[in-house]
């Protein structure tokens, strides 16, 4: 469903992806791990076309997508929940909701109706303003807004970032029940252990370059993993 | 101190008997105020950018409807539905040339900084190069003394608040104004357009990543700002005629007004408008009218001390 081949990020003078290559499998949960700084962020912008690739490609669905402009990525079906979920902080709930369908040309009453069923939380909160809810409401929030477009593929960067863990154990849940329905999730984390349990694959970066990758289940019980993303000396 | 209480005396009395009259004259100027804040505001809020050109295009919205009205109403005395057709034609003509030149402003001064990532300072520097370039060249073409607009209707009062007459021209202020701000008012609360300026004035970055065009965001921002500063102009060239440098006074009090309600806030910009408009309508009773202006400008210099972020404060904005 995407392949990455190659691709090179410079900032400047600065190299923060040294070729990476990449596949996402339709239906596939995969997930990209790595220390801070190591490249993750900057790879899944480049996903979405926040951040340009200098060299290689990006194929979606056979697409090279490596010079689309980001405003056009929902319309291909590619949604990206951004890192800090940036829900919009004047607008309402729904408003928020409003603006994940904005490429549909049709109608989507039905879908906010979905989302509210998926995220009972957000229907109680519908006419707040989306900077007036908590950390865990406005992911659920970022996430709903993403699925609004129907993407075939939802790109998620830190979901559990700064939320406390019982509402983590949900927003995982949730992403799983995203997978469920259909959707290929690509899914950047540093709560590498809850990411591994629930992906099918993953990749680690290091310093701008896929190191290693493997099954999810066999990168949970690998020492290099264990050693740098689990806590656990080797 | 006797002498003093008897100067405010004076002054008071002078301002219950002028009272309505000032008031009905500070609401007019202010709701021309309020239609070029919005157009400061709004473009700020995309941007965050003062469109220091802003004045020019609404000398050239006066300009247009004082060609079009001159060339329609040529001797004649229009009256009745006439006088409406001409007004609402006057308006359009205003309004679209104050769009056109907005759009052209954004796409030659303003886009290719957007492009480079140029820093705030070169922005100023070039909304002020382009605003000197329009007002030189309307001085140029239309030469540089005040011209009398063709009236498209006569002006009378049409009745009176507790003595003070409203004349016509209050009134069609008042209705053209007031119908064109409530309209921008819907559109940019309700409309999916009105969403995609505010998505990109509260985060521009995640607006692009819902599918939002930014640049052609910004251009409808130009459109709108500039088709009601535009038509503010007209509106303004029906009482005072036209004059290449127009715009200064009256685009740096709508600044303030801006300024006044809480730059970025587009409510704030009428509200801050109206109160302006007022104030600076009564300051004749206690001062000479000559301190009109600088009653304006102490407002904008007072405000930018105590209350930077005016009184409505930053609502379509990024919140901090």
């Amino acid at each position: 469903m995407l392949e990455v081949k190659n691709a090179v990020v410079r900032y400047g003078a600065i190299t923060a992806l040294h070729g990476i290559s990449l596949e996402v499998n339709k239906g596939e949960i995969v997930t990209l791990l790595g220390a801070n700084g190591a490249g993750k962020s900057t790879t899944l912008r480049m996903l979405s076309g926040l951040q340009a690739a200098q060299e290689g490609q990006i194929l979606f669905e056979g697409v090279d997508i490596a010079n689309t402009k980001p405003h056009n990525f929902t319309a291909l079906g590619i949604s990206h929940v951004p890192e800090g979920r940036r829900i919009f902080p004047q607008m309402t709930v729904e408003e928020n909701l409003d603006m994940g369908a904005y490429s549909r040309k049709d109608s989507y009453v039905d879908d906010i109706e979905k989302m509210f069923i998926m995220f009972p939380i957000l229907k109680d909160r519908r006419k707040q303003l989306g900077g007036n809810l908590s950390g865990g409401e406005q992911q659920m929030l970022a996430i709903a807004r993403a699925l609004m477009s129907r993407p075939r593929l939802l790109l998620l960067d830190e979901p559990s970032m700064g939320l406390a863990p019982m509402i983590i154990e949900s927003i995982f849940q949730i992403i799983g029940d995203i997978r469920e329905t259909g959707t290929t999730v690509f899914l950047v984390e540093q709560n590498a252990s809850q990411a591994l349990r629930l992906a099918d694959r993953g990749y680690v970066m290091e310093n701008g370059r896929i190191a290693f990758s493997d099954k999810a289940s066999n990168l949970l019980n690998d020492p290099r993993v264990r050693a740098v993303y689990l806590g656990e000396s080797a | 101190m006797h002498g003093f209480l008897s100067y405010l005396n004076a002054h008071f009395h002078a301002l219950r008997l002028e009272f309505w009259g000032l008031f009905i004259g500070g609401i007019g100027s202010g709701i021309i105020y309020a239609m070029v804040a919005i157009g400061y505001t709004m473009v700020y809020g995309v941007l965050r950018l003062i469109n220091f050109a802003h004045s020019e295009i609404f000398m050239t919205g006066a300009f247009a409807g004082y060609f079009t009205l001159n060339y329609l109403i040529g001797s004649s005395s229009p009256t009745g539905f006439s006088s409406i057709l001409l007004i609402i034609v006057g308006i359009l003509a205003g309004g679209i040339t104050g769009s056109f030149f907005a759009v052209v402003l954004e796409r030659v001064a303003y886009r290719p900084l957007r492009i480079r990532k140029a820093p705030k300072i070169a922005y100023l520097i070039s909304a002020i190069g382009a605003s000197y370039f329009l007002l030189n060249l309307a001085a140029k073409e239309f030469g540089r003394i005040g011209r009398g607009i063709a009236q498209p209707y006569q002006n009378h009062t049409v009745f009176t608040i507790f003595g003070a007459p409203v004349e016509m021209y209050n009134i069609i202020i008042f209705v053209a104004a007031g119908i064109m701000l409530i309209i921008v008012d819907r559109l940019v609360s309700k409309t999916k357009l009105g969403r995609s300026i505010r998505s990109v004035a509260q985060d521009s970055e995640t607006a692009s990543l819902m599918g939002v065009d930014i640049d052609r965001t910004i251009a409808m921002t130009f459109v709108i700002g500039g088709f009601l500063g535009g038509a503010a102009g007209f509106l303004y060239a029906l009482n005072v005629g036209v004059l290449y440098s127009m715009g200064f006074t009256p685009a740096l009090k709508a600044f303030t007004a801006a300024v006044l309600g809480g730059i970025g806030n587009l409510r704030g910009a009428v509200i801050g408008g109206l109160i302006l408009g007022v104030t600076e309508s009564f300051t004749v009773v206690f001062f000479s009218g000559a301190y009109t202006d600088v009653v304006a400008f102490a407002i904008l210099v007072l405000v930018l001390m105590f209350r930077p972020t005016g009184i409505l404060g930053e609502l379509i904005g990024r919140s901090a």
